[in-house]
């Protein structure tokens, strides 16, 4: 047995899947050094991969998840661990079967085969289902199994057999060092390895793993019930541990999985039952491994009546007995996504919350973020950056997963909001808002107007304008009122409360290299002036899109979205010039944005200062007066809503003021507070306004996405050699706009997609870009100006033309769609003469 | 037709280290959980088989807090028909409080209907306990029963068949395997080992849910065990043996497993 080495280049915390696929990949990506340490024995030293279920089904809503999964398969599939099985995900109800033609959509997003299919051909499949139960299902024909136990041991044993790896079990991790921000040793039960890298990989033990270097992992043990019921005769007759589909009974949160004779059932449905990372017991005080607690039979009983009626002659049949059942702990996080990358301490990785049907696409991505810095699927939604400060405490951890367990299987609405601790942060005229009405929905923890139910008189006043939607779930979690705000907006004026907006100041001497080395765009220009610049990775994808202002000689301020406004931050930090130093200012500065033809009048009417197009141009910033406003106020001429208007920062104690200044200055002139269901949605969208998240992410370019300038700047900046290529290549895909002709579905209704939709060819067929991808919907609302519904979506180049006629497919109906745009210009107002 | 009254004990579910609770006065179960011991639940599927076979009927009992219901529900859920819980701290119980208390439901029941009291008029022809609780390990509770009830006992018995009226039991002592013929009402201790316990089956375990659980109070004040504390013994120092690596070493395995007996 290999003893503990003093030094290592890069230690891996934990022997389940993901860190057997880390080592197996570090290797194949040339790193050598590599220590991996696991408290347990191997090959199942007792963490939440020793008692998976082991089953994939490949399509989730997420392209980001799903790519990992399809990555995870074909690997297993390659380590000839993969055993097909098909599976179905019935439905009980036509709720159900609604939420499984919205399955199809993603399937056919994300270019995998799928049907929906009657109770009978499910019955063929699986004879011991009793058909009368359902209505209908899902088919997945690429649905299997895999042995991720071997998959661990033949990964971690191709690392080993190059040379470079030194596996040790039944280690156990006591302490990190950490000095100067840096990761610099992992301290053993059995001695101390000095390490440049060390990653934490041990799935549910991580927060505990990660609390000794101070970085806090947001994820929670958590209970999945499982039981084993045979043997069953039906099964015990077939060669193999699966011969028949796994079925997911989706309505009742349940599954029933074949193992040889035995029918594994388990369960999505009782309460969350969470546990902390302190508090798993040991290999020798745990019962059978420290993640297979005792079972609680009360919490499973109900779905035990559930399974039998689905299953009554098998799960009844003589002999079949419950045989083993457990509490399996498994990792939660309160968004549901993996904690993947670089923490706060440089060096220290962590990649925990991963399932068996991503790990080995995750071991793949991570290995590849550490040594080029980005990987091939991108993974942006699992950054640990991403966590705000209170997004990474347990109470919050355990309240959104208390509240997300039971949607496992859930039908989940793309707006749905959470339930659980909210009103973790308001902006300073919270108060204000809820006396008009605010709808507040939450973003990283604030409480951001949505709409304001004060407009429901403006939703009279533009009668059908507004686009009503007559259907439930297109209705869900929206309301007229924003096409109302909308067009009162465009009408008058409107004001919005953006105090969401993450904002950094950058300063010092270095302060314009490090801008300049971070963002695309020219960051040299003179003061006042402001820019809106893309950030790439090295290989030109997007990190992010945001605005810088010029605040002075060696001051900007880096103006970015709440939603990614973290990682954002973490990524300039880490590329900031040695004198230069960055302070979050976000919860000490206030944003409220006036935009509409009155927007000068209102500003004019409140400050001495000169507003007028000459006096205070456009891209330019500059502080002024503002009566009734104890504080000089940043005024920046931008518009992501394509208006006139301003975005006015100032101090949050003042930031109040500011609010009733302008609601009240823009009483006369037909001004409203206007919710973020505007500004994110209808009136970015009329303006084809791409959105980091939506359309642009690390696997888009600056090209594809119709963002491309006459000119690129001289200086040298991340993604700059990428960049020059792009813009000399064809591009694979183009961002293009579409507007829906006709919303008439088969029953009459009219229906509103809501985004995630494949784009077919107006017959239905299936359209592939030169990525090899199919193109989807990535933003959809209404463009209330236009009275149309607009869609954006990545096509082949070839079917990016104005005026191509082709179609979207929601909840299994085609709708006719025309090509609007082929690039950044908007639909509305494309010469943007508003704006000025 | 026997009818058989099966007493078991709720016990933390051990295979590793055991864990102390803070006053030293019961096991910690958190990580591990509750079950019956390998004893109670031979006893449970001696019972079951008894009833079974002479169509009789199974009653299991137990003497402990409310949460015991889960173990109950257990038995229930492998054949038992009815379950008496009566409750009490288990740490304040000793031996022969739960021997009398034991003693008090069997004359309840047998009185019947004279009290109005649930059970029937059921008489218990035969009282199985595990020979002993894995976690208290007394010994005490199925002799003390007999003496109360004034029944003859055998202890430390794997094997129970039932016909005209005399239990048919077999053990294993000291000198081989011994078989005692008992005049019924008995008391018998059962040993694991003697059958295999089954597993609930799914209807068996929504049948359980449904029974209802007839609750007790104790007849009079606990004595308790004079226990003091409970104390963990010196960690059995682990040495460990390599057998061999790789496929070499199989038929070492094999050779160890039967020579443990548990080889096929």
């Amino acid at each position: 047995m290999a003893t503990v080495p003093a030094t290592a280049k890069v230690v891996v915390i934990g022997a389940g899947i993901v860190g057997n696929s880390l080592v197996h990949h570090l290797v194949e990506l040339g790193w050598t050094d590599i220590v991996q340490l696991d408290k347990g024995p191997l090959p199942n030293p007792g963490g939440s991969t020793g008692h998976a279920s082991n089953f994939i089904f490949p399509v989730d809503h997420s392209r980001e998840i799903t790519d990992l999964t399809l990555d995870s398969m074909r690997q297993y599939k390659e380590m000839g661990v993969f055993t097909e099985s098909g599976g179905f995900e019935v439905a009980r109800t036509e709720e159900r079967m609604e939420e499984l033609r919205r399955r199809m959509s993603s399937a056919k997003a994300w270019g995998i085969e799928a049907e929906l299919v009657s109770p009978a051909f499910v019955q063929e499949k699986v004879p011991f289902l009793d058909p009368d139960q359902i209505i209908g299902a899902f088919w997945t024909p690429s649905v299997g199994v895999v042995d991720s136990l071997r998959a661990g041991t033949i990964m971690r044993e191709k690392a080993l057999a190059s040379g470079h790896l030194t596996v040790l079990p039944n280690v156990e991790v006591e302490d990190l060092g950490v000095e100067d921000g840096r990761i610099t040793k992992v301290v053993t039960d059995q001695g101390d390895i000095e390490a440049e890298y060390v990653v934490i990989a041990c799935g549910v033990w991580s927060p505990k793993i990660g609390d000794m270097a101070g970085v806090k992992i947001a994820l929670t043990p958590a209970v999945h019930q499982m039981i084993s019921v045979g043997p069953c005769p039906q099964l015990a007759e077939r060669e193999g541990e699966i011969s028949f589909p796994i079925v997911r009974d989706m309505d009742t949160f349940c599954y029933e999985r074949q193992h040889g004779a035995d029918m594994e059932v388990g369960s999505y449905a009782h309460r969350a039952i969470l546990h902390e990372p302190e508090e798993i017991p040991s290999i020798d005080q745990a019962k059978l491994s420290p993640t297979e607690m005792p079972f609680t039979e009360d919490d499973f009983d109900p779905q035990l009546e559930q399974a039998l009626e689905l299953m009554p002659e098998l799960l009844g049949a003589e002999g079949a007995e419950i045989r083993y059942a457990i509490n399996g702990l498994l990792s939660l996080t309160a968004d549901g996504s993996p904690i993947l990358g670089e923490s706060e301490v440089k060096g220290l990785w962590v990649s925990a919350a991963v399932w068996i049907k991503e790990g080995p696409g995750v071991g793949r991505a991570v290995a590849e973020w550490m040594t080029h810095g980005h990987s091939e699927i991108d993974i942006s939604h699992s950054d640990i950056a991403r966590f705000y400060p209170h997004e990474r405490e347990r109470e919050h951890v355990r309240a959104r997963t208390t509240e997300s367990f039971i949607k496992t299987y859930g039908i989940v609405h793309p707006n749905e909001q959470y339930e659980s601790d909210r009103g973790v942060r308001w902006s300073p005229m919270a108060e204000a808002q809820r006396a008009l009405g605010a709808v507040f929905y939450e973003t990283v923890g604030w409480e951001r107007p949505w709409w304001y139910e004060s407009n429901s008189g403006l939703v009279e006043k533009y009668g059908d304008a507004v686009m009503p939607r007559e259907h439930e779930w297109d209705a869900r979690w929206w309301s007229p009122i924003i096409n109302a705000e909308h067009l009162a907006m465009r009408e008058n004026a409107g004001v919005i409360d953006l105090t969401a907006f993450s904002i950094f100041d950058i300063t010092g001497p270095g302060a314009l290299s490090s801008v300049q080395r971070t963002c695309v765009a020219q960051c040299d220009v003179a003061v006042g002036k402001v820019i809106y610049t893309p950030v790439l990775d090295a290989k030109g994808g997007f990190l992010s899109d945001l605005t810088v202002m010029r605040l002075g000689e060696d001051h900007f301020r880096v103006v970015t979205g709440g939603a990614h406004g973290r990682a954002d931050l973490q990524w300039f930090t880490r590329h900031l010039d040695e004198d230069a130093s960055l302070h979050d200012s976000t919860e000490e500065i206030s944003t409220i944005g006036l935009w509409g033809p009155r927007a000068r009048d209102i500003l004019a009417s409140l400050t001495p200062d000169d507003v007028s197009d000459a006096g205070f141009g456009f891209l330019t910033n500059r502080e002024i007066e503002v009566k009734g406003v104890d504080a000089p106020v940043l005024a920046s001429r931008i518009s992501y809503v394509g208006e006139l208007g301003w975005e006015l920062y100032v101090p949050f104690a003042q930031a109040a003021q500011l609010w009733d200044a302008v609601l009240d200055a823009g009483k006369g002139h037909g001004a409203v507070p206007v919710g973020i269901g505007v500004y994110g949605t209808t009136g970015r969208l009329e303006k084809g306004y791409r959105a980091y998240g939506a359309e642009l992410d690390a696997e888009r370019t600056i090209v594809e996405a119709g963002m491309q300038r006459p000119k690129v700047k001289a200086a040298d900046f991340v993604g700059r050699e990428a960049y020059l290529a792009q813009r000399e290549a064809e591009p694979a895909a183009v961002l293009c706009t579409l507007t829906v002709d006709d919303h008439t579905s088969a029953s009459g209704a009219k229906r509103y997609m809501l985004g995630g939709e494949p784009i077919l060819t107006r017959e239905g067929g299936t359209l592939t870009d030169g990525h090899g991808h199919h193109p989807y919907v990535t933003s959809a609302g209404s463009a209330p100006s236009l009275g149309k519904h607009v869609l954006l979506a990545y096509l082949p180049v070839d079917e990016a033309r104005i005026g191509n006629e082709l179609a979207v497919s929601y909840m299994e109906e085609l709708y006719p769609v025309t090509v609007g745009s082929i690039d950044a210009t908007p639909l509305l107002d494309p010469h943007n003469e508003r704006i000025r | 037709m026997t009818n058989v009254l099966v007493c078991i004990k709720r016990v933390p579910d051990f295979s590793g280290e055991v864990l102390l609770a803070e006053d030293a006065q019961s096991a910690d179960a958190r990580f591990v959980g509750f079950t019956l011991s390998n004893h109670d639940s031979c006893a449970v599927e001696l019972a079951v088989q008894v009833a079974s076979a002479t169509d009789g009927t199974a009653t299991v009992l137990t003497v402990g807090s409310a949460e015991s219901v889960e173990q109950l529900r257990s038995a229930l859920g492998v054949g038992c028909a009815a379950a008496v819980l009566v409750e009490a701290d288990p740490v304040a119980l000793g031996p022969a409080d739960v021997a009398r208390e034991i003693a008090a439901a069997v004359r309840d029941h047998e009185a019947g209907g004279a009290g109005g009291g649930p059970g029937g008029g059921t008489t218990y022809d035969l009282v199985l306990l595990g020979n002993d609780a894995a976690d208290s390990g007394d010994f005490q509770v199925g002799i003390r029963l007999a003496h109360e009830l004034e029944r003859p006992v055998v202890t430390g018995i794997k094997t129970v068949t039932v016909a005209d009226g005399t239990a048919t039991v077999h053990g294993d002592g000291a000198e081989g395997r011994e078989t005692y013929a008992v005049p019924l009402p008995a008391v018998v201790t059962v040993l694991e080992g003697g059958v295999e316990p089954r597993y609930p089956t799914i209807t068996g375990r929504m049948k359980a849910k449904k029974i209802p659980v007839e609750t007790r109070t104790l007849m009079q004040a606990p004595t308790g065990s004079g226990r003091m504390r409970l104390t963990l013994p010196p960690a059995a120092p682990s040495t460990a043996e390599v057998l061999g690596e790789g496929p070499e070493a199989a038929g070492t395995v094999v050779d160890l497993l039967q020579k443990l007996g548990v080889g096929r």
